[in-house]
């Protein structure tokens, strides 16, 4: 671990912004709800323990902020449907094993298709360019910190055997929805600090303007969290919107320039629907129409009538969770029929999933 | 969906890579399958084991006149099979010796050794293999007795297939099992946590991180030796596959304890620690094939904990929590910032993407 990580997980540090945040709390003297939106802040919450040193009144909750999780049942039935006509379907290792309508892409390897996992975008198209005479089509997910590389390799000009089928999102519109949703309560968002890097915090403006709510953008560190959540409680106590960095060592106002306009020449947004959230308008990146070469919902022709899903899934409260309406042990299918190693939603998959951490963890503060 | 079916359906489940990757699907592929057909009805003729496939411990104590027999066996596939700080050789001895070590049998008697060889594999890599065991298993003191050997076509099977069986002696009933821990029990690890999953993981794919990654596939016998001379050793288990986490919890769960684990007691090497962030997989979840945990009587854990440091091998062992009556059959971590649990893995490692 490097000194500057280490630097942040200072426990005695954390216990000082504790008493802050019980200060500030005091003089709010009314319960808040602080939501943030990736899969990181959670883990790092989780496995720190730091919900134990949050104050009485505070509620601190995951949005959705998985990439994997929201990503739709019908999205995952295309990479199987694929996979079944023989391409080698190259994918995350987090989407491995998240269901879709009737298989996982495990299940459809586990049945003899040609499933591979890879750690970045480059390594998809080297393993097209080592079987020039297989389909290869790269599964991409994620958000702007996977969507730029994703780009970066369509612009490179790939081997004609690669294609993207892409499940890539992209996170501010999603804030939107769940903050115009009137059952969730939220008095300020945490930002995601790896997404930053990318798209810088000036993308967060117009939402402080519009929705006159607190935006931080926190990095993911246990001291990083904490730092955040102080900043957060200061704008609600002060009763202002405002935008702020509270991880400048590595997010910008602007971002990652370059990165940003290979992803936007090569994507462009349209409305998809997020795994039990909602349909989003301008959520979901597609390839523009100048990379159709390497679409592979052009190059294929996928029938997804596949049957109904498993009766589970109806039970499942995935799309609760990732609103913030509720936690995981409210569904009861937690920990019983949907475990890591049988994934009923794809929360109880991804590192990033608010059940798997839940359940790798415990998220209740009194352990 | 795999595993849905009811029982009055055909069952048309297969096996999938999650059930090899130890945890629950592990645990329940046995529990179907394979235990309640070994298992004898306690009126057969037979000699019923002390220690039997029921208690899904590290191997079997059968009782033979004054003492008992401890057999352990196992198979190994490790790709690739040459890795940084060992080999598939000496993974396969010192695994054999290690499940013997840990039932308290710290002076192997005979080993065996089962080679199944795909057609085409390289004769110098299994020269190479070969020599690896002979060096390992003369490092535990024992020697390699029979054996046997197989070779199948091409694509058939994966390279090099090793399997070891190991007996011991024990006097006695001084065996022990992986379910004595008492609240109060202080748990010793004898060195650093994560080494061999982690090194393995990035030497598989290829990952190119600074600082020497090593597995740390060794024999513990002799660790184990000196810890059982010097005190009380109330439970023990090899940390092997799904680490420290799967190795306590099993161990919580048998007893029907708890384990508080100090997060910032565990041992782990500064580049696996690095390595593990970038991959995101917790190094107390993979992997050691050179490394006990243990659960010692408060009073003993102590000197228990200096006779390991005084072995090859031990020279990091650490005191790294304590056995409660809270959280029966949990482990909880105190993080320094609060506490969590620390849970079985479950499934394949799979390193995740942001």
């Amino acid at each position: 671990m490097s000194s500057e990580q280490l630097q942040f997980r200072n426990p005695e540090q954390a216990e000082q912004l504790a008493d802050r945040l019980e200060a500030l709390m005091d003089d709010i003297d009314e319960p808040v709800t602080l939501m943030h939106v990736c899969g990181s802040h959670e883990q790092a919450i989780a496995k720190f323990g730091l919900r134990s040193l949050l104050p009485d009144g505070l509620s601190v909750r995951m949005g959705p902020g998985c990439p994997v999780c929201v990503t739709n049942m019908p999205e995952v039935d295309e990479a199987v449907a694929v996979a079944e006509q023989g391409a080698i379907v190259a994918t995350y290792g987090d989407m491995f094993r998240v269901p879709g309508t009737q298989k996982s892409l495990a299940d459809a390897r586990a049945d003899g298709a040609a499933v591979e996992v890879v750690y970045s975008a480059s390594e998809a198209v080297e393993l097209a360019a080592e079987n020039p005479e297989e389909e290869v089509v790269f599964f991409a997910t994620g958000f702007e910190t996977t969507a730029a590389p994703t780009a970066a390799i369509l612009a490179a000009d790939p081997p004609p055997n690669f294609s993207v089928l892409s499940a890539h999102k992209y996170v501010p519109p999603a804030m939107e929805v769940v903050a115009e949703m009137p059952d969730v309560d939220v008095d300020g968002f945490l930002a995601a600090g790896h997404a930053a890097t990318i798209t810088g915090y000036g993308l967060f403006e117009p939402f402080v303007q519009e929705y006159e709510l607190p935006v931080v953008v926190g990095g993911f560190e246990p001291v990083d969290v904490m730092l955040g959540i102080e900043r957060l409680l200061e704008y609600v106590r002060d009763g202002t919107a405002g935008l702020e960095n509270a991880y400048p060592r590595c997010v910008s106002e602007a971002g990652n320039e370059q990165a940003l306009e290979t992803m936007w020449s090569v994507f462009e947004t349209t409305s998809g629907e997020w795994r039990g959230i909602a349909e989003i308008p301008g959520a979901n990146l597609v390839l523009r129409e100048e990379y159709a070469e390497y679409d592979t919902r052009e190059r294929f022709d996928v029938d997804l009538d596949a049957g109904g899903p498993d009766p589970l899934t109806e039970q499942c409260i995935c799309g609760d969770i990732m609103a913030g309406k509720a936690d995981p042990d409210e569904c009861d299918l937690f920990g019983q029929e949907c475990t890591p190693g049988n994934p009923v939603g794809a929360c109880m998959v991804s590192s990033e999933g608010t059940c798997k951490i839940w359940h790798e963890y415990g998220g209740h503060p009194d352990l | 969906m795999a595993d849905k079916s009811n029982a009055d359906q055909k069952d048309e489940s297969v096996v999938t890579l999650a059930h090899g990757a130890g945890g629950g699907a592990m645990r329940s592929l046995l529990d179907d399958l394979v235990v309640p057909q070994f298992a004898g009805d306690g009126e057969s003729t037979v000699t019923e084991p002390a220690v039997g496939l029921p208690e899904l411990d590290d191997g079997a104590v059968h009782p033979v006149g004054d003492g008992a027999i401890v057999v352990t066996t196992d198979s190994h596939v490790v790709s690739p099979r040459f890795f940084p700080g060992g080999d598939i050789g000496k993974l396969a001895v010192a695994g054999t010796v290690n499940d013997l070590a840990v039932m308290g049998a710290t002076q192997p008697t005979a080993l065996t050794c089962s080679l199944v060889l795909e057609e085409g594999t390289p004769t110098a890599d299994v020269k190479r293999v070969i020599e690896s065991m002979a060096a390992t298993a003369s490092e535990a003191g024992v020697q390699i007795s029979t054996g046997d050997t197989k070779v199948m076509e091409n694509g058939e099977v994966d390279g090099i297939v090793v399997n070891t069986t190991g007996v011991a002696y024990v006097e006695g009933g001084a065996f022990v099992t992986d379910a004595g821990l008492e609240p109060g029990d202080r748990i010793i690890v004898s060195g650093t946590m994560g080494d061999h999953g982690i090194s393995l993981l990035s030497a598989r794919e290829g990952f190119d991180f600074t600082g020497d990654l090593e597995s740390d596939v060794a024999p513990v016998n002799a660790i184990v030796a000196a810890a059982l001379e010097a005190g009380e050793v109330t439970a023990m288990k090899d940390p092997t596959r799904g680490g420290l986490a799967n190795a306590l919890n099993e161990m919580a769960g048998k007893a029907d304890v708890g384990i508080e684990l100090e997060d910032g007691a565990v041992p782990v090497n500064g580049a696996i620690a690095s390595a593990g962030e970038v991959l995101g997989i917790d190094p107390l979840t993979v992997a050691n094939e050179g490394k006990v945990v243990m659960a010692v009587a408060e009073a003993d854990a102590e000197v228990v904990l200096s006779a390991i440091r005084g072995v090859t091998g031990g020279e990091e062992a650490a005191i790294v929590g304590q056995v409660t009556e809270d959280h029966a059959g949990r482990v909880v971590v105190d993080t320094g910032f609060g506490r969590r649990y620390l849970s079985e893995p479950e499934g394949e490692a799979l390193p995740r993407i942001c």
